[in-house]
């Protein structure tokens, strides 16, 4: 082996091996990524049963439901349409999680018709919006200097 | 004045960053010829350390503006409050944009000019090759700072008061977390204006490598304690009982480590070797890419974080525009140079070296699956799909690599440089498989858990091995101190590791709407809740639980929850309560009222994790920096033997030129 040829074989190793990361990559984010819906593209087109995804709107007045065992609330979904999803959560609720505010929720459609979150993103002070919800009716984005960390996972 | 003086000191600043480039640039030119510019090309290292001395001064003003609450100063009075604890007055310079922009650049000068101050190894048109590309650097930051984001400008009216800061912010971890992952950030800018200089001069050697490992290892160093720090800050801080999130913050402080863990291995291999010389130009390139990368993510607000600053879309294109300055210039000087540097000395697959360059294109390649996963959401936003990406992708995705490069890391290290027999060390390696198996059997024999927790612990433990075995049959003593630190950073992967994956495996949690005096069961652990009150801080009104945890038939702790709500900016936090101990952590959440139990009484939901061996992960993170640490002190070391044995060996033949030129008898006459 000569000497110019053991580094073009370190080359084609390094890239056989970064080209592999970029597919596997590639694969894997088309099977994990998890998707953004508003409730109308929920309702008109659900994913399937127990796929992972993300559920973004306002919660609706006078829905939100809190159920005998006190970590279980209900409550329902809109976005610019009529369309309602029916969301289940138990855990504790986001600071700012109030009727009429925006929220994310993470977790995936049952069979029922119901999804069920396992996780709340919602406004976490006056400035933060999460950035799926920008452009949802009264969500404009607040041009304040005061920059937001905002709790979102 | 505070804020004209500083605004004038960066000012200057620049001025000698455009002085230090075109001097080094002159440097490089010119060298051959005794001419006329010779007294420019001395001045590039005065301007490196003058500019530190301003940019360092300008950094402390904005500090002081901060710590007597200046409120004709914008920033201060859109980041900070009267009321607000001192510290975090302190504290909260850096936990804004244009405030932490300028510590970055105050870091950059600082190291700027430690370079040009202190370092007289390499042939002086190299250095010259350095401190220009450094000058370079410096400036775009330096335009950055002054055009998009000044940190001086004033108000018209003093505002009559501040914003205040964000409570989260309001934290011991914003004085620890920033500035470290800075420093971290702004040395590998320091090893990409090395490898430029070396690659422009065409002086990629052992020595060069020398020059460069220390500024390599110190940014390692502070990137691994940055990241150990942050991580245990939002474990506690953000009250979800996770210490990573795969958030592209995370992401963006994560890609320059692994590229700095590459570059740390292969500088090495140069430095003691002579091989890998293109290939750790290359890395010195890609680690300062991933730390501009993470700036532009963090800074632009392209990407939905826990660090969701505000947005600016300026702000991102300049350091878009910079990133694409800096990597581009530097692919095509190195398309340009790579071909004159000889290749280095050479080695079979089976030696330390190949280990090394398997486990470098490894790191390598999770390097791609992180920064792909991280930049994917903003790919298909283009095409208005929303989606995220989280553990889901980033754990399988990572570990298909992590693997091998365990397996690896485990045996690297015993094998001899150059060429080695894989026979000679067999036995270690059927008892590392052992160790590896056994664990595997045992933890799936008591339980049924992910694939991935019980590959970590089983990992975990042979590699804890593996990291002492380069101390076998070595007089201790004898050691060199370099040695220690790989082995305790090794062996730091190892407890680290042991800690995710017991963490992930072993986990207990409890959700439940509990009343005063209501129990709940948590592993071997019980827990009361004994009341819960209202209390006042400097700044907040809190609601606090009083929470009674006994393990077993022992001793009862109290943990005192809190729910905080802050009045400026007015914003709710929940304050964790932790109990350590030596076999993990007790973790506990106090949430929203939730109505009344059975009897009327109020209760309130409350959120308990028991995390077995949790504070490894962090403990872990400490003995890898600790280990970077001890390794320089080793290079130094031996770097001072080294020219005191000069200076003695130069003194000693002075000695008996002295000694033999007065012996010489006299000439006669």
């Amino acid at each position: 082996m000569k000497a110019k040829h053991q580094r073009m074989t370190l080359v084609i190793l390094a890239l056989i091996a970064i080209v592999a990361a970029g597919l596997i990559a590639a694969w894997a984010l088309r099977s994990q990524a998890n998707y953004f819906y508003l409730p109308e593209q929920m309702a008109a087109e659900p994913p399937a049963v127990g796929q992972a995804v993300r559920l973004g709107g306002m919660v609706a007045a006078e829905s939100i439901k809190t159920a005998e065992d006190g970590i279980t609330v209900n409550f329902l979904v809109t976005g610019n349409t009529d369309d309602m999803i029916p969301v289940t959560y138990s855990g504790i609720l986001p600071d700012l999680f109030v009727e009429g505010s925006g929220v994310v929720a993470e977790g995936s459609l049952q069979s029922d018709g119901t999804f069920l979150a396992t996780n709340l993103l919602a406004k976490h002070d006056e400035n933060y919006v999460p950035r799926e919800l920008e452009g949802l009716e009264g969500h404009e984005k607040s041009d304040s200097y005061a920059e937001t960390v905002a709790g979102l996972k | 004045m505070i804020a004209e003086l500083g605004h004038a000191a960066l000012w200057l600043a620049t001025a000698l960053a455009v002085l230090q480039m075109v001097a080094g640039a002159l440097g490089l030119r010119e060298m051959g010829l005794k001419n006329a510019n010779a007294g420019v090309v001395a001045l590039a290292r005065p301007a490196a350390v003058v500019q530190a001395f301003l940019a360092t001064l300008a950094f402390f003003l904005l500090l002081y503006a901060f710590a007597i609450t200046d409120l004709s100063i914008k920033l201060v009075a859109t980041n900070s409050h009267s009321m607000k604890p001192f510290i975090y007055k302190l504290t909260g310079t850096w936990g804004n944009h244009e405030g932490s922009m300028l510590l970055w650049v105050a870091v950059l000068a600082l190291s700027g000019g430690l370079l040009a101050g202190l370092e007289r190894r390499l042939p002086e048109k190299t250095m010259s090759a350095t401190l220009s590309v450094q000058g370079f650097v410096a400036l775009g930051f330096y335009s950055f700072l002054l055009i998009s984001s000044n940190p001086f400008e004033r108000l018209p009216l003093p505002a009559p008061e501040g914003s205040g800061l964000n409570p989260l912010l309001q934290d011991i971890g914003l004085a620890i977390h920033p500035p470290t992952l800075y420093i971290g950030y702004v040395g590998l800018s320091v090893a990409f204006s090395l490898c430029m200089g070396a690659l422009i001069t065409k002086q990629v050697t052992p020595d060069f490598a020398k020059v460069m490992r220390p500024w390599v290892l110190g940014a390692w160093v502070f990137l691994t304690f940055g990241i150990t720090a942050g991580s245990y800050w939002a474990y506690y801080e953000l009250g979800w009982g996770g210490w990573w999130f795969w958030d592209p913050v995370e992401n963006a402080s994560l890609m320059p480590w692994l590229a700095a863990t590459a570059l740390l291995h292969s500088v090495s291999v140069l430095a003691a070797r002579d091989a890998l010389r293109t290939w750790t130009i290359m890395l010195g390139v890609l680690a300062f890419s991933m730390s501009m990368l993470g700036t532009f993510l963090v800074r632009s607000g392209v990407i939905t974080s826990v660090h969701a600053f505000a947005v600016d879309p300026e702000r991102g294109s300049f350091i878009l525009a910079l990133l694409g300055l800096y990597i581009g210039g530097a692919l095509v000087i190195f398309a340009m140079r790579a071909g004159y540097i000889a290749e280095g000395k050479r080695f079979t697959a089976t030696s330390r070296e190949g280990a090394l360059v398997f486990n470098n294109v490894m790191l390598s390649a999770i390097l791609a699956i992180v920064l792909l996963g991280t930049l994917y959401p903003v790919f298909t936003e283009v095409f208005d799909v929303r989606v995220s990406v989280g553990p889901p992708y980033f754990n399988p995705a990572g570990a298909i690599f992590a693997i091998p490069m365990f397996v690896v890391m485990a045996i690297g290290p015993l094998l001899r440089w150059k060429d080695d027999k894989p026979a000679r060390i067999q036995f270690e390696m059927m008892m590392l498989a052992a160790i590896a198996i056994s664990v595997i059997a045992l933890v799936a024999f008591f339980g049924s858990y992910g694939f991935l927790p019980i590959l970590g612990l089983a990992f975990a433990a042979a590699l804890g091995v593996a990291a002492l075995l380069p101390l076998r049959g070595r007089k201790l003593s004898r050691v060199p101190t370099a040695t220690y630190g790989m082995v305790m950073a090794h062996f730091g992967v190892a407890v680290s590791l042991f800690g995710m994956a017991s963490e992930s495996a072993f986990t207990a949690e409890k959700l439940a709407a509990v009343s005063a005096g209501g129990q709940e069961q948590v592993a071997d652990w019980t827990i009361e809740l004994e009341s819960v009150d209202p209390i006042a801080g400097p700044n907040w009104t809190a609601v606090e639980a009083r929470v009674i945890a006994t393990r077993g038939d022992g001793e009862s702790v109290l943990l005192t929850p809190q729910a905080r709500n802050f009045w400026a900016p007015s914003q709710a936090t929940s304050e964790s309560a932790l109990l350590t101990t030596w076999d993990g952590q007790l973790y506990a959440v106090i949430g929203d009222s939730a109505g009344v139990d059975a009897n009327g009484n109020p209760r309130w939901q409350l959120r308990i994790w028991w995390k077995p061996f949790v504070t490894f992960i962090w403990y872990g993170g400490l003995l890898i920096a600790f280990g970077g640490v001890l390794s320089i002190i080793g290079r130094l070391q031996v770097d001072l033997r080294r020219r005191s044995a000069i200076k003695r060996g130069k003194e000693r033949r002075e000695d008996a030129e002295a000694i033999g030129s007065s012996a010489a008898p006299e000439p006669a006459e």
